[in-house]
């Protein structure tokens, strides 16, 4: 261990000041009883209550949670595959394409996927008569292909750094090429698709612009109508929302961490 | 080998349809008209949409309003993350992955909700003015709300963790010797920091000023929640010409420019995470 220059240490303090005060801040103000956000009026949880009586915002967080879970695990199962192809397989037809297309959605302006999609799914609903409304099909599908991407990433640096020997061993012992998959390398990424699948799922969760361009009138995700919301300035109960939002995820990737160091240790 | 088919094709397809096709449509839509109807575009061809986009100086000023205003988010990110990924870096490995886990964390929670704190940190009786006020130091609120800062702290805010993983990576990879070695020989510490560190930490930068600045250049919720009517940037225009104006083929010519713009660093990109995977391997 060397010592940090104290110059490193100040900006290490300021950068995680920067990140953190404004979470802290949003917290702090969920507990205000006072309507005005900035004006302290007391310790109350009365915006939690309001929370869950309003109907909007759990129709809003149910569709957002079904979109979320159907679009990771479908993402999950591409995504795997995909991530397989490009480690394992060295060399198809298309590699150049294939590639540039699983790591472009990741980088893409929101605005143009979104757009993107919409025209997509106009065209073919002119064409084919689907899809017949826009709404959970539509954004899921478009959460998947997006997310896709970052399992597929992941599952591939994974590979990328473990020994084949293993499949190659199994192989070499007469497996049959699929049940190698199934018996050797699953099993050795399953973390990975584990991480894959979260990751796809948060992701899904926070979209808000891709969503906004392929949902049809009436189903709104709780991001739209988060936004909807704060478009008009801060909101006590959205300070609740984020609050829990926060709490929870705090506590997912504090218990991920702790298991992770253990095991490392 | 059928499964291995199976497992390139299925992603393969999947793509080619929901990312690769919407592409062509886009490109089609910009070359049409607007007309009032549904769909509202003609069959058409004509390049009436991008002939407005180069005529009506109001397209050029966003485009050049975001680009400088992705670039400068980019490089605050980077005076401000080189250091942090390099504290991070050299600390003990307990408190290494106590303080890398504390820059994913945000990534988890939404994007939406940690632009939406901004709000109240910054606008009028935000907490800010409320401190300032409160300290004595002005005696009227400072107006941040609205204006290009709040839009270049919320773009710096969301994307730090972004440049400072890739950093982190390429800094924790580097063989520490290699700077007292140099030291050794002589090379003052800056001189050891240009000539050794930066090159090895090179990739890092690279890989997290694309990372910052393509999904910078065409945010859409930054400058809606935080800017104000004057700090207007593409993705908004793209979205205000779709839904506000209902004019498809203009939004879709927007669309195509900002790719045009955007396809270079994004094959850059490229290049750098392919090269990253082969080193790994």
């Amino acid at each position: 261990m060397n010592r940090q220059s104290r110059f490193i240490v100040s900006i290490l303090a300021f950068g995680y000041a920067f990140l953190y005060v404004p979470l802290v801040l949003v917290v702090v103000y969920s507990f205000n009883d006072s309507r005005i956000a900035t004006v302290w009026g007391g310790f109350s949880v009365r915006w939690y209550g309001e929370l869950f009586r309003n109907e909007q915002i759990l129709d809003a967080a149910f569709l957002s949670v079904r979109i979320a879970l159907t679009s990771a695990t479908i993402a999950t199962v591409l995504g795997t595959m995909a991530g397989l192809a490009l480690a394992r397989f060295r060399r198809f037809k298309g590699r150049t394409l294939f590639s540039g297309m699983i790591t472009s959605p990741m980088v893409m302006p929101e605005v143009i996927t979104g757009l993107s999609l919409l025209l997509l799914f106009v065209a073919l609903q002119q064409t084919t008569g689907w899809p017949g409304q826009r709404g959970f099909g539509t954004i899921t599908i478009a959460h998947t292909t997006f997310a896709m991407a970052y399992v597929a990433v992941i599952v591939q640096s994974r590979l990328m750094s473990m020994d084949e020997s293993l499949e190659e061993a199994a192989m070499d012992l007469g497996g049959h090429p699929l049940r190698v998959v199934f018996d050797i390398t699953l099993p050795l990424i399953a973390p990975a698709m584990a991480a894959g699948w979260l990751l796809a799922f948060t992701l899904s969760l926070d979209d808000l612009v891709i969503a906004s361009f392929v949902s049809g009138p009436g189903s709104n995700t709780l991001p739209m109508y988060i936004f909807s919301k704060v478009k008009l300035g801060v909101s006590p109960d959205i300070n609740a929302l984020a609050t829990l939002i926060i709490g929870f995820v705090s506590i997912g990737v504090f218990a991920a961490w702790l298991i992770t160091r253990r095991k490392t240790s | 080998m059928n499964w291995r088919r199976i497992a390139i094709a299925a992603p393969y397809l999947w793509l080619l349809v929901f990312f690769l096709a919407p592409f062509a449509i886009v490109l089609k839509i910009s070359l049409a008209d607007p007309v009032f109807g549904q769909p509202p575009y003609t069959q058409s061809v004509s390049l009436d949409s991008f002939a407005f986009l180069f005529t009506d100086k109001i397209y050029v000023i966003t485009y050049l309003r975001s680009v400088l205003m992705a670039a400068s988010a980019t490089f605050l990110c980077l005076l401000l993350g080189f250091p942090m990924a390099y504290g991070i870096a050299r600390s003990r490995p307990a408190t290494r992955s106590l303080l890398l886990m504390l820059i994913i964390l945000p990534f988890w929670t939404s994007f939406l909700l940690r632009v939406y704190a901004w709000m109240g940190l910054l606008n009028n009786y935000g907490t800010i003015n409320t401190f300032l006020l409160w300290a004595g130091v002005i005696d009227q609120p400072i107006p941040f709300m609205y204006t290009d800062f709040a839009v270049f702290v919320g773009l710096v805010y969301s994307y730090l963790p972004f440049m400072i993983l890739p950093l982190y990576a390429s800094l924790e990879r580097m063989d520490l010797d290699l700077v007292e070695a140099a030291q050794d020989l002589g090379a003052s510490r800056s001189r050891a920091f240009w000539d050794v560190t930066w090159p090895l930490a090179r990739p890092g930068v690279v890989a997290g000023c694309l990372l910052v600045f393509i999904p910078a250049i065409g945010e859409y919720v930054i400058p809606y929640l935080l800017g104000g009517p004057e700090s207007l940037l593409i993705g908004r225009v793209l979205f205000d010409e779709f839904f506000v104006n209902l004019d498809w083929p203009l939004a879709s010519a927007v669309a195509i420019i900002l790719l045009l713009l955007l396809v270079i660093p994004i094959v850059l990109l490229q290049r750098y995470q392919a090269r990253d995977q082969e080193g790994v391997a």
